[in-house]
């Protein structure tokens, strides 16, 4: 608005004031608000906060208008007749001529001076037919379908449709439970066609293995001949469906999900750090989905990483601290596991100990890392490096969810560049103590068995057991992504915030208090931190970097702090659409 | 002193308490049975002896009818958890049960079960103690017991209790006023504060409330029923209050304060609370029967045909004693069951302005009677024309000082 | 607001004093309790009680046969006519249970089961008594008609674990029940 612009001699008109800016002027339900030029109708009403049901439009995809619900009431100025001013009213707006047929909101954009009704009688009316054709050979299956309680349909039916059936007919029978890919299970009976899945495999996955067969009341989803939904995108296209048509196989009949307490978090299987929802119930993690963070993972995330959460509730989880007694591992309390551990540290010379951290540790924990490292006065700190395959959309080739962390913390630019200089001086004996947080040391870091019993102090943490903390004097049990707070540093040097979903099992620390705990074995200036935010808030002192941030500032979407010059190849293509002007974005 | 009383001082210290605590699960019982009766229902009526614990195939079913019932509960209440808060003052949560149920005991020191034993040369009174100051001990110590209460609220460390602890704190400082003021015609008459020769008197001159024998059908005697009435009225009634006994037991009042002061105990702390409340019941029965209905005596001058001293006339007069504290212990259930609890203003308003001065103006009253003999008709008159004056002063003081209270009770 | 000043009744000198009110109290009340220890209490006939009180001798008399149909005793899921088990584990009671009695894992039905196509059932269906209070919320909420309170009221054990009713015994207690709403008739 531009209230404060200088005065003219004639008054400027509302639509001028609007141009000047490139927005438009629009009455939604009685009220005139400004919006971009270009918004499509739904946006606009938004905007207004005026929701306006809807089943087929999504923000990320291209809007074919083919669910209706979204009709609402338009309407413009009067054309002038030629020769003719148009006439605006006192308040500087034209009069607004009503259309008496309802409109689309997903796909028709807003025009100077247009009218919008999302309510209404001749809306209200058309809802409820819509919605009463979309129910007519619903299954009404609610109480075996995994998607009542987060149902569109269940929603809708409920404020727009007429609460009961005049469909006397019989239904039409559609394949239910049918296995069309790895992850997903489709239900045609209970699909309302509104081609989102369809338009999501094809726009975003581009992998078009899904469309419509059949005509009439008989459309129904399937895939194409020959092909199966096994793209490592596909269960989005569950977590998009409306309702229950595609839902997935892994939280198939696990739980319902009014019982489930969601946590915003974000994913650690690789360096993008998609935003995620953890569902959970009790200490149990039930599924795990995306979270819109449009800098960072649009609405989308992996299959593979999605599905990681049953990794941590498996069996081989550590508990309790153990140590290494007559060639067994005992257990024993944090504090003697603690003891024991500095106490095969603290006697060694500075160049026959070095510290061996992770990519998956977390900026609190590098932190600590670091310092345990400079309090043993050894400059062999490094982290293990972990590379892959991008996938050309969400997956970074970097699997380490902390790397620019590390690097930003440690002061260098590759943080893993020590790695082999410490793997040498185990194998050649010099170093002959080493702490390794979260690293099983014969995968990625490529560690040899006889390496490790040269040792004789090794003291390391892990969340599950494997094969280095078996050769390990102390192991300590660490937590999970899901069971703590965390800050991480994603490839595009984005600080983001993971928060605690889960209890860690067993008698398992968070890692910040086992980390500071040693430090302060090893430091005897180093007071005991009383929290993750203060370890987060001596890191934001210490780093300029990170100077200014603190737990809260983050917020659930995270902020830059780094310039790398990382870009995620899915935001990109998206970025592109939005130009083009298939998507909203 | 010489060994049979010794002997003798140690066996009635452990009978006397025996009776006492058996007497608080028979209140139990009878509470139970009684107040069930009164209320159409059946009461505990099935509790038996498990044998089965001690290896028998089958539990034995005496027909007893439940009397084992307070066994049972007395268990229960051993067994059950003892749990205290955390957040409780331990050392005066824990000592607050004992102070509440030790004075009770303490208090039947001086009570006289029974007249008087010969044993070989000795005379052994029916009392653990035959203390010259009796009343006068039952009032200190059983005062002490408010302590136990007022503690266990203010120990409890939370909200309820202490509300309850403060109630009865105040309650029974105001009813104790009462309750010695009322007894000091009937101190007044005897000239004795032994309680032995008390009920000795009145074995042979008729029971205070009964002058019907011996030297009781005086005048004096007759006239001295009023203030003897109005005494007994005061001195039952604050007896009520200070056992926290229905209509009184605003400090427990369920209502409002959930369990008042012994809302945060469990087990037998909490089981002690209860015996302390059974056994000022107990005690207090007992000394109202010692004062005013002759206590051990059977009464109607028979006392006189016995051959006092000889053991069996002990033991019957130790059972007519006991039945007397019965019927009281039963009249206690049946007002529980008569009057609806009292509001908190209504009973301060009671035991200030009506109990307080009534006993001071029947203390007066009594003492004219008995001064008549000495100071003749002139002195009566005179000192009942100035008894009603003062009296009708009172009075107006009470009404104007009972309108507040009421006022302020109804803020 | 409206204010209404009640006059408390003017009481005489007599009645001042309470005492013959209090007197006469007692005495009905003994006389009550006197009538009723020889049996005659109010309502001993009609309630087939021993006639001491008004009170049933629970386990030699019982009430069962005038239990209404209604009686809400102990949960209980039920089959249909053809045997199948109703619940299909929507865990709507178990949302809805107030004292968090019911746990329920839902599961999978086989494809080469006969029900098949109902897709879901409880693979495991606990009620823990000791919490249950006997409300009919579930019974209420259930939108398969599965879950009954039954006119069941004795339910005993010595062990806590005893007291979780588990899926068998549930069945066990439920039965079957005919003539309900069967959405997973021959049309579906």
């Amino acid at each position: 608005m531009s209230e404060n612009a200088p005065a003219v001699e004639e008054k400027k008109l509302p639509k001028d004031l609007a141009a000047e800016n490139g927005m438009v002027n629009v009455q939604i339900d009685g009220h005139w608000i400004q919006v971009p030029r270009g918004t499509r109708m739904i946006e606009a009403a938004k905007i207004a906060e005026k929701e306006i049901p809807h089943y087929c439009y999504h923000p990320k995809l291209s809007s074919p208008g083919n669910c209706r619900m979204c009709l609402v009431q338009m309407g413009m100025p009067p054309r002038p007749a030629p020769g003719e001013d148009p006439k605006y009213g006192e308040d500087g707006y034209q009069e607004i001529g009503w259309m008496p047929r309802p409109v689309i909101a997903c796909a028709n954009t807003v025009a100077e001076n247009m009218g919008i009704r999302t309510g209404g009688e001749l809306v209200e009316k058309t809802r409820e037919g819509v919605m009463e054709f979309l129910l007519i050979n619903h299954p009404l299956d609610c109480p075996i379908c995994d998607q009542a309680g987060e149902c569109k349909l269940q929603e809708f039916s409920v404020e727009h449709g007429r609460g009961e059936s005049r469909f006397k007919e019989t239904k039409i029978k559609k394949p239910k439970n049918v296995d069309i890919g790895q992850n997903i299970r489709l239900d045609d009976e209970r699909c309302i066609m509104c081609s989102r899945c369809i338009r999501f495999m094809d726009e975003v996955a581009e992998d078009p293995v899904l469309g419509f067969s059949q005509r009439g009341t008989h459309t129904s989803v399937t895939v194409h001949p020959g092909h199966r939904l096994d793209n490592n995108y596909s269960l989005n296209t569950a977590d998009i469906c409306p309702v229950g048509a595609l839902t997935s196989n892994d939280f198939r009949f696990q739980m319902r999900v009014w019982f489930l307490k969601e946590t915003k978090t974000i994913d650690v299987n690789c360096g993008t750090g998609a935003n995620t929802v953890v569902w959970t119930r009790g200490n149990e993690i039930f599924r795990v989905t995306p979270r819109q963070n449009d800098d960072v993972n649009s609405a989308w995330i992996p299959d593979s990483h999605r599905l990681s959460f049953h990794e941590l509730q498996n069996d081989s989880r550590l508990t309790a601290p153990m140590i290494l007694k007559d060639g067994k591992h005992v257990e024993v309390s944090n504090l003697e596991a603690i003891n024991k551990a500095a106490e095969g540290l603290g006697m060694r010379q500075p160049n026959e100990v070095a510290v061996i951290a992770s990519g998956r540790q977390s900026n609190e924990e590098l932190y600590l890392a670091k310092k345990i490292a400079t309090a043993l006065g050894t400059d062999l700190l490094t982290i293990v490096p972990r590379q892959g395959e991008s996938d050309g959309k969400l997956i970074s080739a970097d699997r380490n969810p902390n790397t620019t962390g590390a690097g930003l913390i440690f002061g260098i630019d590759d943080p893993t560049a020590k790695l082999d200089a410490i793997r040498e001086g185990v194998s050649t004996g010099r170093i002959k103590a080493l702490i390794v947080f979260n690293e099983n040391l014969l995968d990625e870091a490529g560690f040899k068995q006889e390496d490790l019993a040269k040792l004789e102090h090794l003291v390391t943490t892990h969340t599950h057991a494997n094969p280095t903390a078996a050769a390990a004097q102390v192991v300590l049990p660490g937590a999970g992504w899901a069971e703590k707070r965390a800050t991480y540093v994603n490839v595009t040097g984005r600080l983001q915030r993971a928060n605690q979903a889960t209890i860690a099992p067993g008698g398992t620390r968070d890692d910040w208090e086992t980390l500071g705990a040693l430090l302060n074995k090893l430091d005897k200036d180093y007071q005991l931190p009383s929290s993750m935010d203060s370890v987060f808030n001596a890191l934001a002192k210490e780093n300029e970097t990170f100077t200014g941030q603190t737990f809260g500032s983050i917020g659930d979407l995270g902020v830059v702090i780094t310039e790398t010059g990382v870009t995620i190849p899915l935001l990109d293509q998206e970025k592109k659409r939005k130009e083009s002007g298939i998507i909203v974005g | 002193m010489d060994t049979t009383l010794l002997i003798a001082a140690a066996i009635k210290i452990g009978v006397f308490i025996g009776i006492t605590l058996s007497f608080v699960s028979i209140c139990v019982i009878f509470e139970r049975r009684f107040s069930a009766i009164i209320q159409d229902r059946v009461g505990p009526n099935r509790t038996m002896v498990p044998l089965s614990i001690l290896g028998f195939k089958k539990d034995f079913a005496l027909p007893i009818g439940g009397l084992t019932q307070p066994v049972a509960d007395g268990l229960k209440f051993i067994l059950k958890e003892d749990f205290t808060p955390a957040y409780v003052r331990k050392f005066f949560f824990w000592l607050a049960p004992a102070l509440v149920v030790v004075p009770a005991l303490l208090t039947m020191a001086v009570v006289p079960f029974g007249s008087p034993m010969q044993i070989g040369e000795s005379w052994i009174p029916m009392a653990v103690a035959d203390l010259n100051v009796g009343p006068l001990f039952v009032f200190a110590i059983a005062s002490l017991s408010v302590y136990g209460i007022t503690l266990a609220g203010w120990a409890s460390n939370s909200k309820y209790p202490f509300f309850g602890g403060v109630r009865s704190c105040a309650q029974m400082i105001s009813y104790e006023i009462a309750l010695g003021l009322s007894i000091i015609p009937v101190l007044m008459m005897f000239g004795d504060l032994n309680l032995g020769h008390i009920v000795e008197y009145q074995a042979a001159n008729g029971w205070l409330l009964l002058p019907m024998w011996g030297e009781g059908w005086t005048l004096e005697r007759w006239l001295m029923l009023l203030p003897l009435g109005i005494a007994f009225v005061v001195f039952t009634t604050s007896i009520f209050a200070e056992t926290n006994r229905m209509p009184f037991d605003l400090p427990e009042c369920e209502t409002e304060l959930v369990g008042g002061y012994h809302t945060e105990y469990s087990s037998m702390k909490f089981a002690l609370f209860f015996m302390g409340e059974y056994a000022a019941m107990v005690v207090g029965s007992a000394i109202i029967v010692t004062l005013f209905f002759g206590g051990w005596s059977i009464g109607f001058g028979l006392d006189g045909m016995l051959p006092i001293g000889a053991w069996w006339v002990s033991l019957l007069h130790i059972g007519c004693f006991l039945t007397k504290v019965t019927v009281f212990i039963l009249f206690f259930i049946l007002v529980r069951w008569t009057v609806p609890r009292f509001r908190y203003d209504q009973l301060m308003t009671l035991g200030w302005v009506v109990f307080f001065e009534l006993a001071l103006i029947n203390v007066f009253l009594a003492a004219l009677i008995l001064a008549f003999p000495a100071i003749g008709w002139g002195g009566f008159i005179g000192g009942f024309i100035a008894l009603v004056i003062v009296s009708f002063l009172l009075i107006k003081i009470a009404k104007g000082a009972s309108t507040t209270t009421r006022e302020y009770g109804a803020v | 607001m409206a204010t209404i000043k009640v006059q408390r009744p003017k009481l005489s000198a007599g009645e001042k004093i309470y005492f013959g009110a209090i007197f006469k109290g007692m005495v009905i009340t003994l006389r009550h309790a006197f009538r009723s220890l020889v049996g005659k209490s109010v309502g001993a006939k009609e309630l087939n009680s021993t006639g001491v009180g008004i009170t049933m001798q629970y386990p030699e008399q019982k009430w069962d046969e005038e239990l209404p149909e209604y009686y809400r005793g102990t949960p209980a899921l039920v089959t249909n006519e053809e045997d199948r088990e109703k619940c299909v584990s929507c865990q709507l009671c178990e949302f809805i249970c107030p004292p968090k009695a019911i746990k329920i894992t839902p599961g999978e039905i086989p494809t080469d089961d006969e029900w098949a196509k109902v897709e879901k059932r409880p693979k495991a269906f606990d009620i823990d008594m000791i919490r249950c209070i006997y409300c009919g919320m579930c019974e209420e909420v259930c939108p398969e008609e599965a879950i009954f309170l039954r006119p069941d009221y004795v339910v005993t054990g010595t062990t806590r674990k005893e007291m979780v009713h588990d899926k068998d015994r549930l069945y066990e207690i439920g039965g079957k029940r005919v003539g309900l709403v069967n959405k997973w008739n021959d049309l579906k």
